[in-house]
């Protein structure tokens, strides 16, 4: 890494697959590097201290919290964020599924969520609900209960898989009475 | 919001650098590892140093070695879900990897080390506050001020064991290797621990945790229970390690129960190990020894939860622990 008396440091890393490289004050998190450096605010700032998870990114594919990693230490890695998630305008089964079943309410939960799940998926293309409830316990929301959650990831998982599926009449709309 | 404190940032690349590079930033230099307790200590500027070494690019301290033949050394940089997925941790040692899985979210398990936990800072509900919060107080001994305000008459701070690892690591016999710029020594794991929630670890700042070891498998057999109020996220409240080695004919020959979340140290509760020796065991030995721990746990009002309860937790906790021990005879 390049420090210089300016105190900005220099870093070069991949970003949401493209090389990248930013300058910013060395004490920033990369959740501020990213939201206020590199102005992606997809990555939500919640408590700051790790007790949310909404702040959630991918280095080389694995989730860490931005909000208690140092933006040095994104040097030379890859950092997927939530404006990676679509592709090629398409947006990912996880993201169309969160939006059909309602699993994202108020949304500021939801980019964490939603790249959590992706690396499940991507370990495992067929989890179990309790797997997915393990895999999404570091991730808070106070919307939504859950339910709708970890069904659109076993949706979303079952579309990856090619199966054709629709969601559930009562995810939708609910129980009839 | 809360930002970092400004601080020079080093990150050395062999365990010899890292050692010299703290012995010359003086005493307001620490190292980090994952990250995950320091950097929200250092938000809220509960810890200030002014130079932080990471340990994470030093590639020994990422090794994995050996086997229950011939005990395991595991380097101190190596994550928690590491360990969680670690095939050979898991078929020799699995309740290291069960215990490693309590441990607060998948995320942070992604980022904290075994190491980092091995020293995590205790804590206090009066400590663990922003700035502002603690200087609504007038701060408490453990920074900034000079009163424990869960024990004012206390001269010493309360501050709690807060790592699911520590006890089952005094219980299992793990030791610890620590590396500084004068040399290196071999601690068992229950030396590393101080019963003052200031000077918990006796370990001094220049030194780097580098491998923990734990002893051949032979016929030991522990486990950890947890007390928390929900099923992530949370530090406990109240720990129980337990760890027995039983002779053939069903007597236990050695056992060691520690508790922790009850005190700025894990407790080692040695009337309930007596308990246990030289008697097959069996329902009475077990609350015996759950009796024990239960006197022995002295949680004071500083964590979650009121403190006659997680003293009460004490007994059916350390039941649980042992019988399924006993389940595995």
């Amino acid at each position: 890494m390049t420090r210089t008396k300016s105190q900005k440091a220099l870093i070069r890393f991949t970003l949401n697959g493209e090389p990248s490289e930013v300058a910013f004050a060395p004490h920033k998190t990369l959740l501020e590097v990213l939201r206020e450096d590199l102005g992606l605010t997809g990555t939500k700032h919640g408590c700051e201290l790790g007790e949310c998870g909404t702040c959630t990114v991918l280095i080389d594919g694995q989730p860490i919290l931005s909000c208690l990693f140092l933006g040095l230490d994104a040097e030379d890695r890859e950092v997927t964020t939530i404006e990676g998630m679509a592709e090629g305008g398409k947006l990912h089964p996880l993201q169309d599924t969160f939006a059909d079943l309602g699993a994202a309410q108020c949304g500021y939960c939801t980019p964490g969520f939603l790249l959590v799940a992706k690396e499940l998926l991507e370990k495992n293309p067929s989890p179990s609900r309790n797997e997915i409830q393990e895999a999404l316990a570091g991730n808070l929301c106070r919307c939504t209960g859950y339910i709708k959650i970890y069904e659109a990831v076993e949706l979303a998982a079952a579309r990856m898989r090619g199966e054709e599926v629709e969601p559930p009449r009562e995810s939708i709309y609910g129980f009839e009475v | 919001m809360m930002r970092l404190p400004k601080f020079t940032y080093r990150v050395p690349k062999i365990v010899s650098d890292a050692v010299s590079m703290i012995g010359d930033a003086g005493a307001d230099a620490m190292f980090v590892a994952g990250g995950t307790d320091l950097y929200p200590n250092m938000k809220r500027r509960q810890q200030t140093p002014k130079t932080v070494v990471s340990v994470t690019r030093l590639r020994e301290l990422h090794e994995i070695r050996g086997d229950a033949s011939t005990g395991m050394s595991i380097g101190s940089s190596v994550s928690l879900t590491e360990i969680c997925e670690h095939s050979v941790i898991n078929r020799d040692y699995p309740f290291v990897a069960d215990a490693a899985r309590l441990i607060s979210t998948p995320i942070l398990r992604n980022m904290g080390t075994i190491g980092g936990n091995l020293l995590l800072d205790t804590r206090c509900n009066y400590y663990d506050q922003n700035y502002e919060w603690r200087k609504g107080i007038n701060f408490c001994m453990k920074k900034d001020g000079d009163i424990c305000w869960v024990a004012p008459s206390s001269p010493k701070c309360w501050a709690v064991q807060s790592s699911d690892l520590v006890p089952l690591m005094v219980a299992i016999g793990a030791k610890v290797k620590l590396v500084s710029a004068s040399g290196e020594r071999m601690l068992e794991a229950r030396d590393l621990y101080n019963n003052d929630g200031i000077q918990y670890l006796n370990k001094r700042p220049d030194e780097l945790l580098t491998e923990i070891h734990l002893p051949p498998r032979n016929g030991l057999r522990a486990v950890y229970k947890k007390l928390r109020r929900r099923g992530s996220f949370d530090f406990p409240v109240l720990g129980v390690a337990a760890a027995i080695d039983v002779a053939p004919d069903g007597t236990v020959r050695e056992a060691k129960l520690i508790l922790g979340g009850v005190s700025p140290a894990p407790i080692e509760v040695s009337e309930a190990q007596q308990a246990l020796i030289g008697s097959p065991l069996d329902v009475e030995r077990i609350s015996e020894a759950a009796e024990a721990c239960y006197l022995k746990a002295r949680p004071l009002d500083n964590t979650d939860y009121v403190m006659g309860w997680r003293k009460q937790m004490a007994r059916p906790f350390v039941q649980r622990a042992l019988e399924e021990l006993r389940r595995q005879l």
